[in-house]
Order: structure tokens, then C-alpha cells, then sequence
């Protein structure tokens, strides 16, 4: 079942949309918002709340690169690995990002402080090599400010 | 010069308020076209020439006359804002979007009124946050100020409007794909025809338009065609963002006049090469867009003039190749990008780019074989235009043509020192 709230969070995009499917994008970020990431289980009480059957939304979940179908840790970096940044060396800024947390791309640290994933372009390419923490966006990344800026995200 | 769409907007500051917006002229384009006919605003916009900044550079006034009008349309009807950018090197709309949200929104309400329009959204991509947050607000402020809702300005015709942030996945910025998304469904293309202005959202007459073709409209609606044509170096009219990315001084974006030349963006905007470094090509518009040499650097970025070239203007955010850079290693990038986000649907695509991606990575690590060149090229062939469902895989193989072209000798140079001899 899903919580109050996030009934609550889901219902108030529901009356701009034509059909209580459209909203299924919407409660799976919800859903997310409030567990961090889409089990299983989130995953059905979302798709019972809209009516739609699991496998459906299964379907649009898998879909995003911005749904978690897996636990992520407390924050989430992106490192941009498309082409401005590449060119601008993304690799060595990766690689140095897999040195310092000590986990390969993809993966949590065991502390389940960071999850660091590769994702394409991030919209920040005249700033390349760019990456994300949570929301927040960092351009023009040195590998050597990486310990000033992770160290913001306990 | 004049510079219509980033005249609000200073780097590093909010954007305008409402209030802001308005006293520097906003919303008076909205109630001069309130005052006209739907199809009067449909003809002025056709009359300035404005042609899709999405990339595609289809007649925007054209593509609002196909949407059915007057009482036996059928209702309700949609307009989408495609601001989903995430064609990799592109950056253009973000600072319209994040920088003067109010004018997307009048373009928008405008573009909705034109066509008859009942609802809008706005389909945005998720990393764009800062974006969202002014959107949202500006959205609010529009709806106080009587821009929005049952009965707008009190000319009778009402538009809701509502804002969707898109989970991330490139093919939703094709618009049927993106269409699929808004109505829940997983965002694989839809054969065409029926073309969404016929059936389009939940089967309604729809119009996708991209955030920097719509944020053109309020300015040709105040000025008119003429005004419009004026500001192109050619027969193409308006502005242009245009961007560079790459080993460039200062790489960034400028609001300059449609036909502005290539070098001219390269070395006076973006400040030459880096030091120590030579230019050796570009994509004018984003990844799935045909290589350009020092040959076509004189070439002016507007439509036709880039198509003669051999390329697309795109998105018109160029992506600068230099000579330290190895160019298979680029092509191995921008193909792992257009294989990880194949939606899977067609076969061509989704096992084609998956066989190029790996043959590129066998060139860079040194188990390539002489034939893998012919079967690249091939491939190019084979994914091309009228293979697959929709332009994904045609576009992947833009730069690999070109790219086979005009850097032979460095694929040839991978397979006789076994592997990337830049590493």
C-alpha cells in the first residue's frame, strides 16, 4: 500500500492530467522520492493506484535512467559520459571518482554514503567534464576537486 | 545586433518575475494576438519563415495549419512544449528555459491559441532542476496574472498548462515517443502516419514544438514577418543560439543572427583552439549530426546552407573535434550513447548500433579486422533513412559516414598499429 502521502503527493497532479495512467511517471518519482529508490513492492502499489497492470509499469520503470530499480546510497553522483565531455576527458575524471570511493561505476560504497553511475549528457557541455550530486550540478570538474565537493554530501 | 530571445536573460541572475517581464514589454504580444483570428496568428507566423530549432528546421506557421480547426475538431486539443534536450552537445535550451521562463510560456500560450488548444505541457528534462523550479514559479505567476486558465485576458479562450519532468531517456525527445511518455506508456515511437497534429496525445490533435522555436514566437507576432526575415544573414531568418563545445578558449553559447559562419562562431565567439591543439572537424548540431571540415568553415549555420554541405544544422550546438583527440575514440562514444538509448523496438537499431559500438571498440583495443571497415560502412547504409521506426539509428549513423570520410586514414592508422594510437 502506498503511504497517505504518497497518495497525497500522487492525487495533486491527477486532476491536470486526461487519465490517471498519464500519472505514472509522476508516481514512480514519488514513490521514489519518499524510499529512495522503486522495490518491487513500490513498484506494484504504484500500478494498483493507477490501475494499471505491474508488468506496464514495469515497462515505463526500466525505461528511465532516473528510476531506481535498485537501492542507491544516501547520494548520487552522475559523471556526464557523453561526447563534450569525453572530449574534455571525462574518463580520467571517472576513474578518479571510482579511485576515491573505492567502487566501480554503477555500484554503492559500503558505507551507502555515494552510488556513482555513468549517465549521458547532461546539458552542462560548454562546462565538460560536468557531473551531478543529487540535484545540484558541477561543471569544469578537475579531478582534484573532487574532495571539496564530495565532501558537502554526508 | 539585436538579440530577442536573451535579452532578459544575464548569466548568474534570476529570471524575470512577471512583474519584470511585463514592464519590459512581456505578455503584450499575447494580447495583440488575442486580438486577432487563430488563423491570423497561423499566417503571421508561416509569413516570418520560422523554421523547428528542435533540429528537423520544419516550417513551425505550416505545422500549426495542420491541425483541424473550427467547431468539428475534434477536442480536446494539445500543444507540447518539447524541452527535453538531450541530444549530447547541446545546451541551448536550458538558458531560455532557466533564464526567462515567461517567454517560453507566452510563445506557448500563443502557439496554443493558434492552433485552438486546450491544454499545454511542458515535457522536461529531469536534470535540468534549476529549470523546473523557475518553470513551476513562473507558471504560478501566469495563472495570477490571468495568462492562464478558463478565461484568459478575457478574450474568452481558455489553456491550462502543465509542467511534466520526464524520468531521462533520450528517445522521448521524439515527439511521438515523447507523446507515449505523457500518457503513461513506455516511450517507443508510434508509426506515422496518423501525424500528431491528427492523432497525437491520447489520440487528439497534438503539436510539438521545441522551447527555442516557441520562445520566437511572441517576438514575430510584436514585429511581424518582415522584422523577422531582417535578422538572418540569409534567406533563413530570425536568431540562433548557437553553441561550441570542445578544445575551444571559451566555449559557450550566443544568441547571433541565422547564417552566422562557422569560423566566425569558432574563433571569434568561442576564442580559436586551445592553446596547443588544431581544429580537425565539428558536428554543427549535436551527435547524430554529420562531420564538417576546414573546408566548410566558411559555410553559413542555417539550414540549407549546412544541408548543401553535406550535415544538418541540428540543434545548432557545435561539438569541436581537434587533433589531439582521437576521432574513432569519439565515434566509439557517441555510438555506446546511441546504442545504450535505443528504445529496443526495431531490430536495425537496437542490434545494429550494438554491432557498430562493438567493431568501434575492437578498432580502439586492436581485434579489428581490415573487412570491419566495409561493414562499418555498411552498417551506415544498413541503419540509414527508411530502415528503422523512427530517426534514432539514421542519426547515429551521421557522424560514422562522415567520420568514415574524412578520417579514413585513422581508422586505417588503428587497424596497422593494432589498436588506438592515441593511447
Amino acid at each position: 500500500m502506498l503511504s497517505a502521502a504518497e497518495q497525497r503527493d500522487i492525487e495533486e497532479v491527477l486532476p491536470q492530467l486526461p487519465e490517471r495512467r498519464a500519472a505514472c511517471i509522476d508516481a514512480l518519482q514519488v514513490v521514489q522520492r519518499h524510499r529512495g529508490w522503486v522495490s518491487d513492492e513500490g513498484l506494484a502499489d504504484a500500478a494498483a493506484f493507477l490501475g494499471i497492470s505491474v508488468e506496464e509499469m514495469e515497462g515505463v520503470a526500466t525505461f528511465y535512467n532516473g528510476i531506481f530499480r535498485k537501492p542507491v546510497g544516501r547520494h548520487v553522483i552522475r559523471v556526464c559520459d557523453s561526447v563534450s565531455c569525453w572530449i574534455m576527458g571525462c574518463d580520467r575524471l571517472k576513474e578518479a571518482l571510482q579511485a576515491r570511493l573505492g567502487v566501480a561505476a554503477g555500484a554503492s560504497t559500503a558505507d551507502g554514503r555515494f552510488t556513482l553511475l555513468p549517465n549521458v549528457c547532461l546539458g552542462h557541455c560548454d562546462h565538460g567534464p560536468a557531473l551531478m550530486v543529487d540535484d545540484d550540478l558541477f561543471g569544469d570538474v578537475e579531478p582534484q576537486a573532487l574532495d571539496g565537493i564530495l565532501d558537502g554530501y554526508r | 545586433m539585436e538579440t530577442p530571445l536573451t535579452r532578459n536573460i544575464l548569466p548568474g541572475r534570476e529570471p524575470p518575475t512577471r512583474r519584470a517581464y511585463e514592464r519590459s514589454g512581456g505578455y503584450t504580444a499575447l494580447r495583440q494576438a488575442l486580438r486577432m483570428t487563430p488563423q491570423e496568428v497561423q499566417k503571421r507566423v508561416k509569413d516570418s519563415g520560422l523554421r523547428g530549432r528542435g533540429g528537423a528546421g520544419f516550417i513551425t506557421g505550416l505545422k500549426w495549419t495542420f491541425v483541424p480547426m473550427g467547431d468539428d475538431a475534434p477536442r480536446p486539443k494539445y500543444l507540447v512544449a518539447n524541452a527535453d534536450e538531450m541530444e549530447p552537445g547541446s545546451f541551448k535550451d536550458r538558458l531560455l528555459l532557466e533564464g526567462d521562463p515567461h517567454q517560453l510560456l507566452e510563445g506557448m500560450i500563443i502557439a496554443a491559441y493558434a492552433i485552438q488548444a486546450d491544454m499545454a505541457f511542458i515535457f522536461l528534462r529531469w536534470a535540468y532542476r534549476r529549470a523546473a523550479r523557475h518553470l513551476e514559479q513562473a507558471i504560478a505567476e501566469a495563472c495570477e496574472g490571468g495568462y492562464l486558465g478558463s478565461d484568459i485576458l478575457g478574450s474568452g479562450y481558455g489553456l491550462d498548462l502543465h509542467l511534466h519532468v520526464s524520468a531521462g531517456r533520450y528517445m522521448c525527445g521524439e515527439e511521438t515517443a515523447l507523446l507515449n511518455a505523457l500518457e503513461g506508456r513506455r516511450a517507443n515511437p508510434r508509426s506515422k502516419p496518423p501525424f500528431p497534429p491528427v492523432s497525437g496525445l491520447f489520440g487528439k490533435p497534438t503539436t510539438v514544438n521545441n522551447v527555442e522555436t516557441l520562445c520566437n514566437v511572441p517576438h514575430i507576432v510584436a514585429n511581424g514577418p518582415d522584422w523577422f526575415k531582417g535578422l538572418g544573414r540569409g534567406s533563413d531568418g530570425g536568431t540562433k543560439l548557437y553553441g561550441v563545445s570542445g578544445k575551444v578558449k571559451r566555449p559557450g553559447l550566443w544568441e547571433l543572427p541565422m547564417g552566422t559562419p562557422a569560423r566566425e562562431l569558432l574563433e571569434e565567439h568561442a576564442g580559436g583552439m586551445r592553446d596547443g591543439v588544431r581544429f580537425r572537424g565539428l558536428l554543427p548540431g549535436g551527435a547524430s549530426t554529420d562531420f564538417l571540415v576546414a573546408e566548410h568553415l566558411d559555410v553559413p549555420m542555417d539550414f540549407d546552407s549546412v544541408q548543401k554541405a553535406g550535415s544538418r544544422l541540428g540543434t545548432g550546438t557545435m561539438i569541436v573535434l581537434d587533433d589531439q583527440t582521437c576521432p574513432v575514440g569519439m565515434l566509439r562514444n557517441l555510438e555506446h550513447f546511441f546504442a545504450q538509448e535505443s528504445c529496443g523496438w526495431c531490430t536495425p537499431c537496437w542490434s545494429g548500433l550494438a554491432w557498430v559500438e562493438r567493431m568501434l571498440a575492437d578498432l580502439e583495443e586492436g581485434r579489428a579486422r581490415p573487412e570491419d571497415l566495409e561493414q562499418l560502412e555498411a552498417h551506415t547504409r544498413l541503419l540509414g533513412p527508411g530502415h528503422t521506426f523512427c530517426a534514432l539509428a539514421p542519426g547515429a549513423m551521421e557522424p560514422l559516414q562522415s567520420g568514415l570520410k574524412y578520417f579514413r586514414g585513422d581508422f586505417e592508422e588503428h587497424l596497422r598499429a593494432g589498436g588506438c594510437p592515441w593511447k
